[in-house]
């Protein structure tokens, strides 16, 4: 760069503002930039937008909150409220609270900016789900991507780590009931729980000191790490280049799309402030965390419909679905003048425990089992993967029925039907409900596979029936062109690994194990068409096609 | 003066010492509890009201509560309900009662008011009980403020802290406060209706009382300062819509944004 422009004479702008930009450019290398990351490749694809409706909620999140630091006092020291919500004057109070109405109902646009910023929040949360179930569904996560699948985990625990302590912060009734299940889960840690809970909040529940603690925690620790992960994922994701879509003329050495400058980046832009309108118009028209309706803290009333966040709803369900006593056999058990405190402590850390183990280590159990080491960049159809898809529904179930179980008062009165019996299904479904998942989706997407290899092979389904001469009718099908068709059959369909010996002729226990998890994975497969049966199909030689098929499609 | 000394240590002394004391406790606490009972007993009802809350109570209720209302295994007695209990029962609908369930449920009024009188007016003559209170008890007034802190205290793990009801055990369930009138919330705190507790006057003063009604009308009269309340229902509502509509119309424009190019 240097040499060739030594050899040219050095370029004089001609304006004003080229001289600023020369100026600028010369210093920090702006243009070498500029055309490196505004050559950049984004593929088209609506489900690749949800780390970016993540990145902005961030980002509304880090304008909402500095504004919010401005005006509220995490200080837990007694007042009496004095401001313009009648329904609570004069009520004592701590300052925490007291400031966090002021916010809502004395300052000009308090109101609006608290709920922006926890609207957002659970968008933040929401978006980075979704986010995260595109990448697990389409097998993003394969290699070179499995480090950043790591970062994206610890984003989501930050993100739900931002989220609670957010919550606890304004010292409403609501968000202390939050605090001391928090509190009786430390306390359920056998031997340390105790030490733990007092060194947390500075001596017996709720003390004096929580609430400047969390404060603290939420608006510098969390945001901060929760900065510096976005900065390695964004810059692995420029690293490893965009995954997309299978569909002709893609590969796994190419992106096809469109360039970050200029398309790229306007639609970006314009998407960050069209997330800004959505989050702006639900916080103008819907009321989100009323702390009003709940009243100051005070470790005597607990309110009905008291609920964590959407985020850690389900550990809130899981606690709600443990029963207390098998028959006679109490949960909680004393042993040795220890009180062991089952009943709380193994629905708080276990179930999260095993989802956030396997969702941190999926991408190497994949790994060890299909011997896949190879770099992707193209992604899976969820249906070409049948067991992994399966998989993800089973997760996603269990999931689903501990986060429902957070809901169940409000199941049994907006249905008229027993709080008992929501229970009594839920604890059911939490057990059965990922085994159904897992059957139905794998076949779901065994059947999709069986179809797109019939329409791949016979063509589309015109509706027009046409008699031939000696009386016989035939349903006529249109061929597919050429780019659907390869929709349908370029995909990659792995078969059973068998168990093979080591360097020294042994086949190890640990072989034999990831032989046995292979068969499971890839047993039932549904190969795509090949050349050679795609021409058969086209000719005339019917007949034989659907015996080779036969023989083809599935192999139970 | 002196024969009383004398006395004092007569073999049945003790015994009649215990029993001037049984009577003086027991008399005052009667005393007493008439007049938390009587206290908005202000409502006077005719020989006529009674007689004709009489033969609608036979024709309409004594199937399950027994003639003379002294209860049989389909209802329970309800001599010394009060005139509060039939009011709030059957002027809510409650009573006379659709079907068996978990527990009965509003509908519209069976009885007009002049009906509803007479049965309580009926009732009533059976046995003392919490009368119909004062109209100065229900119409507001109060501290809201302390209203507000007395149903956190006392009422908001059932009915949900801004009264939009909550779940109870087995299909029980704890109604939601909007729209109901102050007579109707003083009578529930004072009967215990259903599954609900009894408030005494012990417990929550009449004008405790008053203020939890002053508090529940002032929070339905300012509504809900921040936009739609989405039920009042705390964050699972919350939860709910993000997902639905937050999502459902981001996703919207994400299929827009991207549908006019590939």
């Amino acid at each position: 760069m240097s040499a060739a422009s030594t050899a040219e004479p050095a370029f004089v702008a001609k304006t004003k503002a080229g001289r600023v930009t020369d100026f600028v450019d010369s210093r920090v290398g702006g243009s070498g930039i500029l055309r490196e990351f505004g050559r950049k490749v984004f593929p088209d694809h609506w489900s690749f937008m949800f780390g970016e409706v993540a990145l902005y909620s961030f980002v509304i999140l880090l304008l909402s909150g500095t504004f919010l630091t401005f005006f509220f006092d995490p200080s837990m020291a007694e007042t009496h409220y004095d401001g313009s919500y009648v329904p609570l004057k004069g009520v004592e109070m701590s300052v925490a609270y007291s400031s966090s109405l002021d916010i809502s109902f004395d300052i000009r646009g308090g109101l609006f900016m608290r709920q922006v910023h926890h609207w957002a929040a659970l968008l933040f949360v929401a978006s980075i789900a979704v986010h995260m179930l595109r990448v697990f569904f389409t097998g993003a996560f394969r290699r070179p991507r499995e480090m950043n699948w790591v970062v994206g985990c610890v984003l989501l625990i930050l993100a739900m780590a931002a989220g609670f302590t957010g919550y606890s912060l304004p010292d409403d009734l609501l968000s202390g009931n939050g605090l001391r299940i928090i509190d009786g889960v430390i306390k359920s840690i056998p031997v340390v729980g105790t030490y733990i809970s007092f060194f947390l909040f500075g001596g017996e529940f709720p003390g004096t000191a929580i609430i400047s603690r969390l404060y603290m925690l939420h608006i510098l620790l969390v945001p901060a790490l929760i900065l510096l992960m976005i900065v390695l994922h964004l810059f692995m994701v420029v690293v490893h280049k965009h995954t997309q879509y299978p569909g002709p003329g893609r590969n796994d050495n190419n992106v096809v799309g469109y360039p970050l400058g200029p398309v790229y980046a306007a639609k970006a832009g314009g998407f960050f402030f069209i997330v800004f309108g959505v989050l702006a118009l639900m916080a103008a028209f819907f009321t989100i965390n009323p702390i009003w309706n709940y009243g100051p803290y005070d470790p005597s009333p607990v309110s009905a419909g008291t609920q964590p966040d959407w985020y850690i709803g389900f550990v809130d369900g899981a606690l709600r679905l443990m029963p207390g006593t098998f028959g006679d056999w109490h949960v909680e058990q004393t042993w040795l003048g220890f009180v062991f405190t089952f009943n709380v402590l193994l629905p708080a850390l276990v179930p999260a425990g095993i989802l956030f183990t396997v969702m941190f280590t999926y991408p190497w159990i994949e790994r060890w089992i299909t011997k896949d080491n190879r770099e992707h960049h193209v992604l899976d159809r969820p249906r070409n993967a049948p067991t992994r898809t399966g998989i993800g529904v089973a997760g996603f179930i269990w999931y689903c029925v501990m986060w429902a179980a957070a809901g169940s008062d409000l199941i049994a009165t907006h249905f008229h039907v027993s709080l008992n019996d929501v229970t009594y299904w839920l604890r059911a479904l939490f057990f059965i409900g990922p085994i159904i998942g897992f059957i139905v989706a794998k076949r779901v997407a065994l059947a999709l596979q069986r179809k797109d290899r019939e329409i791949a092979l016979h063509g589309r389904e015109t509706g027009r029936i046409v008699r031939l001469p000696h009386g016989e009718f035939i349903e006529v099908h249109a061929p597919l062109d050429e780019y659907k068709r390869y929709k349908l059959v370029g995909f990659e369909s792995p078969e059973v690994l068998p168990a093979v010996p080591n360097e020294h002729g042994v086949v190890t226990g640990n072989e034999k194990r990831r032989a046995f998890l292979s068969k499971w994975f890839f047993e039932d497969r549904v190969a795509p068409a090949t050349p050679a049966e795609l021409e058969a199909a086209h000719g005339h030689g019917h007949a034989a096609v659907e015996a080779s098929e036969e023989a083809k499609s599935l192999s139970h | 003066m002196k024969a009383l000394s004398q006395k004092r240590r007569h073999p049945l002394a003790a015994i009649a010492l215990l029993l001037m004391g049984l009577l003086l406790t027991g008399g005052l606490y009667a005393v007493a509890t008439t007049v938390n009972e009587a206290k908005a007993s202000t409502t006077t009802y005719s020989a006529n009201d009674t007689e004709e809350g009489g033969k609608l109570f036979a024709a309409n209720c004594a199937t399950c509560h027994g003639m003379g209302a002294s209860g049989t295994a389909d209802g329970p007695s309800l001599v010394g309900v009060g005139a509060a209990a039939v009011d709030f029962q059957v002027g809510t609908g409650r009573m006379p009662m659709q079907m068996n369930g978990p527990q009965a449920l509003k509908k519209p009024a069976q009885f007009n008011d002049e009906q509803t009188h007479q049965l309580s007016a009926y009732v009533a003559s059976l046995g003392a009980g919490p009368a119909i209170p004062e109209e100065d008890l229900v119409n507001g007034g109060g501290d809201a403020a302390a209203g507000g802190e007395l149903f956190r205290t006392n009422c908001a793990m059932c009915h949900n802290a801004a009264a939009a009801g909550g779940a109870l055990t087995r299909g029980k369930f704890a109604p939601a406060l909007a729209d109901v009138s102050g007579k109707h919330i003083y009578e529930a705190m004072a009967t215990g209706p259903q599954n609900m507790p009894v408030f005494s006057d012990s417990n929550i003063t009449p004008e405790g009382k008053k203020d939890i009604i002053t508090f529940l009308k002032q929070i339905e009269s300012t509504g809900s300062p921040g936009g739609a309340d989405l039920g009042s229902l705390g964050p699972v509502a919350e939860g709910l819509f993000v997902w639905v509509a937050g999502l459902g119309v981001i996703i919207a424009f994400t299929i827009w944004l991207t549908s006019r190019t590939s």
